[in-house]
């Protein structure tokens, strides 16, 4: 599990993920405030829609997409987090049955 | 040294289309091709295998691109038997879309001089107003006033089209040469010498399919092809939900869900750099098009060069003075693969171009 | 269109040293950097960290604060935010503003200090969520004070050993460090300690990171092959062969690391020459000898230049700025002599270290089955025979299987895609050379890439 060192939150920011609402600290980028609330898989690869999280946390690896309020393919390694922003698991762009 | 029936110089869509049709008449035939970074306009196109405005004033390359289109189905088919690779080939119809009056008209003046090239029944292309693109094409702005609809038109992918050429042409047999840049074409009596920097290969025929190469290439066999390069930028965007049903012109979806934009033309020389300002002209018209398409974001881009001649139309030719070496250029290589492999390769085969392929004779740049 | 004399790329030490040096020579200067504030990667936060988190992440780190404060104080425009997504010709520099949308920027010289990035780590399971590379986890630590009790690290290279010290320091050590360097590294290094003694201090300090970890009773596994990551949906555990032994070990997150090498994508874009760096094992862009690319006017300084660490890359900063200087008439021969003598002394200890610490061997040629493209999922199998079908160069292999085309624009499947196909055609890497690159760097929205001045080319139907 990932800790903050410094445990209690000191100005508190709140993100929902997948509609659970989730409070983390102002100046968190969205990829370490879900890591911190013990999320692992991000999104589903576009190609076998295996699940995914973030790899390198300095956006190279495009790993940590996420749908930010309705926008898919967010890099949430270098978004910092905003009080009520809606996140999600970003799902492959197409569906089996689309193809 | 062995010699074999056909050396086909170059290795991009046109040549290796050619070379895997003279493959599939048990010909024995190497592609000399050259490495990894070259002028190869067989990686940067746009994918359409596209009719409905070909051949304006040369009625015989719009018949011959009719003709292409006609095999594309089966041809498709037959490669994904033969290598297992899907080139996603799609006939869905194709879309010309129209951003203003003027073009609009002149757009329609094109389609009937085309409509009466091929005849009513015959050419099944028609012209659209905005309500009946509205039905086929959903999502489009308002700076969209009109188009032009065909039957015939489709889409593939150009990439895996090109994988899947190399790998049938190999699986028939054929031999494929990377990283060998022809320098020399000789006459050793009755055969032709071609010649890298480092070996000699031995053939009964040539074809001469080096795209921009062949300019220079021509001149060692007594043909003369006039062709320059014309830059063309695309961009493509994330992948997403299929949207679109159809291809157009300059926006079309792939079957990976990405968006591929395109169509511009600059006279540039040789430069391949991406300029930001033509993919920002590019971006502008795709939005002016398809609004929705604006918070999609751009993942690549990339710059490559067509193979034009003055009138547009290809070149198809054998030498008069070195009888067996043949040219073949096109600035459509994706939708004239299925006349390549089907209906050139058994002429060149044969050692004679038919006499309807007179018209795409160089010779026609110097009346 | 703003113009400036110099344009640098990168505010990491680098790129930060070359602003101070240039602005004290009277050079007009503008930093763009995609981060949101000055340090780059090892001074990450530097400007905000708390004293806490500052004890935790030590010495060397903290050096950053007065390096970050100067740069702050030298008048060079610095704007943060901004990612470079392409430059055009005559050094017109596009930049993306964090969803403020695109501005353009041109300079006489520019400086791409745009630093390394984690060598590519491809073995089974490294996609499964729950696996970082080790960078990862430190970033993690510097922005946010963020550690993770249940880790195993994974790999070699000294930023492994800094990070499993400054967990070990924050409380909370790693699970186990799995090294792979293989056996008699460590002899074939020797060699390079005559030299490596040059640069005592650097020794001095690996050597007490490594005597602190081993007394903290981590367990260490050496030499360890066969490395594997297991887990369904997510990583679960870590299995590999060591000491003539099989291991597992259950965790929830892996980190893995093989050394830094080059960030490459601008000099790639830029279409500079690049030489292949067999002691680094990466491509580093050729240079002369004042870190000038093969394109008139366009330099690298810092890690992007060759791994040389912090101290180098802001020695390289002030060099090229220098340098810049003096083709404007400067007279700064005696400083650039200065700098020089000192780059060579503080590149004395990276011999030993390139030897010790040469990524290993499975994960620079991975088996078959083994995923290289994450984005496109392309096996390393899949690229073999992509060669065995003719595709001289990771361009025709780009191009027959996706592998580089997706989002991260290969930067996580480049560098093995070149070492797979050398390998198979028994070519040298250098030959095979690496992927085209093309802007935009990074996505970039269309409605955004709309609004920049465009140019109308002809549209005429096909
Ligand atoms: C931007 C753009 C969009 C396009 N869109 C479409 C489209 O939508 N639909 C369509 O049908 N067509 C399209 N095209 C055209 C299509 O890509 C070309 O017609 C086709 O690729 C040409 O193939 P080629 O084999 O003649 O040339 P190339 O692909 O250029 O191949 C020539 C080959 O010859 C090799 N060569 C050159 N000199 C030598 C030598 N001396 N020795 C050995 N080998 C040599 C080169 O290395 C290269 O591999 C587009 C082109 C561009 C640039
Ligand atoms: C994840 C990671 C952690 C590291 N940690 C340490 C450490 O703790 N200690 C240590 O000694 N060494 C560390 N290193 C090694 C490090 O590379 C060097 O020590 C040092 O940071 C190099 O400095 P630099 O100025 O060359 O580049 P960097 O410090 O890497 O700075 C490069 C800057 O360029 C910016 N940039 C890159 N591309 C673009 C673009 N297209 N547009 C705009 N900006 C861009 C980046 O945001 C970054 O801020 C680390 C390396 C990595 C990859
Ligand atoms: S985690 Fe790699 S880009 Fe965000």
């Amino acid at each position: 599990m990932f800790k903050r060192v410094q445990t209690d939150i000191s100005n508190p920011v709140s993100i929902e993920f997948e509609g659970q609402k989730i409070d983390v600290e102002q100046g968190e980028t969205v990829a370490a405030a879900l890591m911190l609330a013990g999320k692992r898989k991000f999104q589903e690869s576009a190609v076998s829609h295996a699940g995914r999280g973030p790899f390198c946390l300095m956006g190279v690896c495009f790993e940590c997409l996420v749908e930010i309020n309705g926008t898919p393919n967010r890099q949430a390694c270098m978004i910092l987090a905003e009080d009520g922003m809606k996140i999600r698991i970003q799902k492959a762009a197409i569906e089996e049955t689309d193809r | 040294m062995k010699t074999v029936d056909t050396i086909v110089v170059g290795g991009g869509l046109v040549g290796i289309a050619v070379a895997y049709g003279l493959a599939r008449l048990g010909q024995t035939v190497e592609v000399m091709d050259e490495g990894d970074i070259a002028y190869r306009a067989s990686r940067g196109n746009f994918g359409l295998v596209w009719f409905q405005g070909k051949g304006d004033g040369t009625p015989e390359y719009s018949r011959w691109t009719r003709g292409s289109t006609e095999v594309w189905p089966e041809f498709s088919e037959r490669l994904r038997d033969e290598t297992g690779v899907d080139v996603n080939y799609h006939k869905p119809g194709g879309v010309h879309l129209c951003l203003s009056e003027d073009a609009l008209q002149s757009h329609a003046a094109l389609i009937r001089r085309m409509h009466d090239v091929h005849g009513a029944a015959n050419y099944g292309a028609k012209i659209l107003n905005r309500q009946e693109l509205d039905e086929i094409l959903p999502g489009l702005g308002p700076d969209v006033i009109g188009g032009s609809w065909s039957p015939h038109d489709g889409h593939a992918s150009p990439l895996y089209l090109l994988r899947a050429l190399h790998s049938g042409f190999q699986k028939l047999g054929g031999t494929y040469h990377a990283g060998a840049r022809v320098e020399r074409i000789d006459r050793d009596e009755a055969r032709f010498v071609v010649r890298t920097n480092s070996s000699s290969h031995y053939a009964d025929k040539v074809v001469l399919a080096a795209g921009l190469g062949n300019r220079a290439l021509g001149n060692m066999v007594g043909l003369n092809v006039p062709i320059s390069p014309l830059k063309g930028q695309i961009l493509v965007t994330e992948r997403v939900k299929s949207t679109l049903s159809m291809p157009t012109t300059f926006v079309r979806q792939t079957e990976e869900g990405s968006f591929l934009l395109g169509d511009s033309h600059e006279d540039a020389g040789f430069d391949t750099t991406s300029k930001s300002a033509i993919m920002a002209d590019i971006a502008n018209r795709a939005i002016r098009t398809f609004p929705f398409l604006k918070d999609l974001r751009v993942v690549r881009s990339w710059a490559a060069l067509r193979i034009m001649t003055d009138d547009g139309c290809p070149i198809y030719e054998q030498s008069v003075t070195h009888p067996g070496a043949f040219t073949v250029n096109c600035h459509s290589g994706v939708t004239l693969a299925g006349a390549h492999a089907m209906t050139l390769a058994p002429m060149i085969a044969q050692g004679r171009l038919e006499d309807r392929m007179s018209v795409f004779s160089a010779e026609r740049f110097n009346v | 269109m703003k113009s400036f004399d110099v344009a640098i790329i990168g505010a990491g030490p680098a790129g930060m040293a070359s602003a101070i040096e240039a602005t004290r020579n009277g050079l007009s200067v503008i930093v763009l950097d995609e981060q949101p504030a000055p340090g780059g990667q090892i001074y990450r936060a530097i400007e905000t960290v708390s004293d806490q988190r500052a004890a935790i992440l030590g010495t060397d780190y903290l050096a950053g604060r007065d390096l970050a404060a100067a740069f702050r104080n030298c008048g060079a425009t610095y704007v943060s935010g901004a990612t470079v997504w392409n430059i055009d010709n005559g050094l017109k520099i596009n930049y993306s503003r964090a969803g403020l949308g695109s501005d353009q920027i041109s300079a006489t010289s520019l400086v791409i200090a745009t630093g390394a990035i984690e060598r590519p780590t491809p073995m089974p399971g490294w996609t499964l969520p729950g696996v970082t590379t080790a960078g990862a986890l430190q970033i993690l630590l510097k922005a946010h004070g963020a550690v993770n009790d249940d880790v195993v690290l994974v790999g070699s290279g000294p930023l492994l050993y800094l990070v499993a010290t400054q967990m070990l320091t924050a409380r909370y050590a790693p699970r186990a460090i799995v090294e792979t360097t293989p056996a008699g590294r460590l002899i074939k290094a020797a060699r390079h300690l005559p030299r490596a003694l040059t640069a005592f201090s650097y020794l001095r300090k690996g050597l007490a990171m490594k005597r602190k970890l081993h007394k903290s009773g981590i367990p260490f596994y050496a030499n360890a092959r066969a490395v594997a990551i297991e887990g369904t949906t997510t990583a679960q555990a870590v299995i590999f062969q060591s000491g003539g032994k099989s291991h597992r070990i259950e965790t929830t997150a892996v980190a893995l690391h093989q050394g830094v090498i080059p960030n490459q994508q601008i000099t790639r874009l830029l279409r500079c020459e690049h030489d292949w760096n067999a002691n680094q094992h990466c491509f580093v862009p050729r240079l002369d000898a004042f870190f000038q690319t093969t394109v008139e006017n366009i330099y690298v300084a810092g890690d992007g230049a060759g791994i040389g660490g912090a101290v180098s890359a802001a020695l390289r900063g002030r060099l090229v700025a220098l340098r810049i200087a003096e083709k404007q008439g400067k007279d700064t021969i005696a400083r650039q002599n200065d700098v020089l003598k000192k780059l060579k002394a503080d590149q004395a200890i990276r011999p030993f270290l390139e030897t010790l610490y040469a990524p290993s061997p499975e994960n620079l040629l991975p088996a078959d089955d083994v995923m290289v493209c994450r984005c496109e999922e392309i096996t390393a199998g899949q690229i073999r025979h992509a060669v065995d079908l003719g595709a001289p160069g990771p361009n025709q292999v780009k191009s027959y299987l996706r592998c580089g085309m997706g989002p991260c624009q290969g930067r996580m499947c480049g560098p093995t895609v070149t070492q797979i196909i050398a390998d198979h055609r028994k070519k040298e890497v250098g030959e095979i050379d690496y992927y085209r690159i093309r802007p935009p760097l990074k996505p970039l929205a269309l409605a955004e890439l709309a609004a920049i001045e465009s140019e109308p080319t002809r549209h005429t139907p096909l």
